[in-house]
């Protein structure tokens, strides 16, 4: 199950914690992966890690014309496109009162309006092929809203939304898209809470401790399979019942 | 016929699995052919692909029939 072989998968933001965790699961069964990412030596590490079947193509999502290219970079690197993961995301996190238009636009810029660009990039080789699969990395907090998150949680709401639109668009055509919403995950950025933060986050989640990134990862995994052939718009949480929705 | 009139005939009974004998002069792609709007769309990529052009979105949305695609295709070629 969950094979893999003979795909070819583009992960932006490989170079953070889930995106990294994504791309050895996509590897691992068995797909050719291109990494994405602004930090050039994280992803060249990790593909030296992977082996053969993986690629570097660094990309500043907040450079329109670097977005522009990505596709066709992956596609010279891999020969194709068949599997996109748009996990990459920024935050700019402060209180609505506060927030700037620069912090708002810097997010939405990001988080959905490349995500948007390299999907409409992408179907064009996922049309030909009558094969395809997106798999959006959204958050809990584009359900739930969270404080100081107004840009954040709008552009992954808005993420949610336009997926729902393309996955009705292409579904004749054997291309899936959806999301995976995951809660807290434990990364190098939670890291650095205190351990009275994190037990006080824990409090909020039934299951008692925050997730993995590979818990993440398993989600995109089953999104990107053939099995998940008939699976196509939906927004598959992982958040360890934090929100039920 | 025109040689670029086969190949766009062969392109059209390829994707659309119709009848060559359907695919008349004015015959629409929506109207009389059974396409949808996403078929227009990929028609119009594997015109583009055949004969090495560019058909911007404007000059695409004025594709309509068999003829209007052979008359593209012959000007921009």
């Amino acid at each position: 199950m969950f094979d893999l072989t003979g795909k070819r998968a583009l992960i932006t933001g490989a170079s953070g914690g889930i995106g990294a965790a994504i791309a050895r699961a996509l590897h691992g069964a068995g797909a050719t992966v291109a990494l994405s990412g602004t930090r050039e030596a994280p992803l060249s590490a990790l593909a030296a890690e992977l082996g053969e079947r993986a690629h570097v193509v660094p990309c500043n999502l907040s450079d329109p014309e670097a977005v522009a290219g990505l596709i066709k970079a992956a596609t010279d690197a891999m020969g194709g496109v068949d599997i996109l993961v748009n996990n990459a995301g920024i935050t700019r996190d402060n209180l609505a009162m506060r927030m700037s238009h620069a912090e708002w636009q810097d997010v939405i810029d990001v988080n959905l309006s490349a995500s948007s660009k390299l999907m409409r990039a992408a179907m064009r080789g996922m049309m030909k092929a009558r094969w395809g699969r997106v798999v959006n990395i959204t958050s809990v907090v584009g359900a739930t809203g969270n404080p100081g998150q107004m840009n954040y949680a709008a552009a992954k709401a808005g993420l949610v939304g336009a997926s729902k639109a393309l996955a009705q668009e292409v579904a004749s055509r054997g291309i899936t898209v959806n999301c995976v919403a995951p809660g807290f995950i434990a990364t190098p950025m939670t890291d650095a809470l205190t351990d009275d933060q994190k037990a006080a986050i824990n409090t909020r989640i039934p299951a008692g401790r925050m997730g993995t990134p590979e818990e993440i990862a398993s989600a995109v995994l089953y999104l990107a399979s053939p099995e998940a052939g008939y699976s196509t718009g939906a927004v598959l949480h992982v958040n360890g019942g934090m929100a039920m929705v | 016929m025109s040689d670029i009139s086969d190949r766009v005939k062969k392109i059209v009974v390829e994707h659309l699995g119709v009848d060559e004998a359907k695919i008349t002069e004015g015959a629409s792609f929506i109207d009389d052919l059974g396409a949808d709007s996403l078929d227009t769309v990929e028609l119009v990529m594997a015109f583009e692909e055949e004969f090495g052009i560019e058909i911007p979105d404007d000059a695409a949305e004025n594709i309509q029939t068999f003829g209007d695609a052979v008359k593209f295709i012959t000007e921009a070629s």
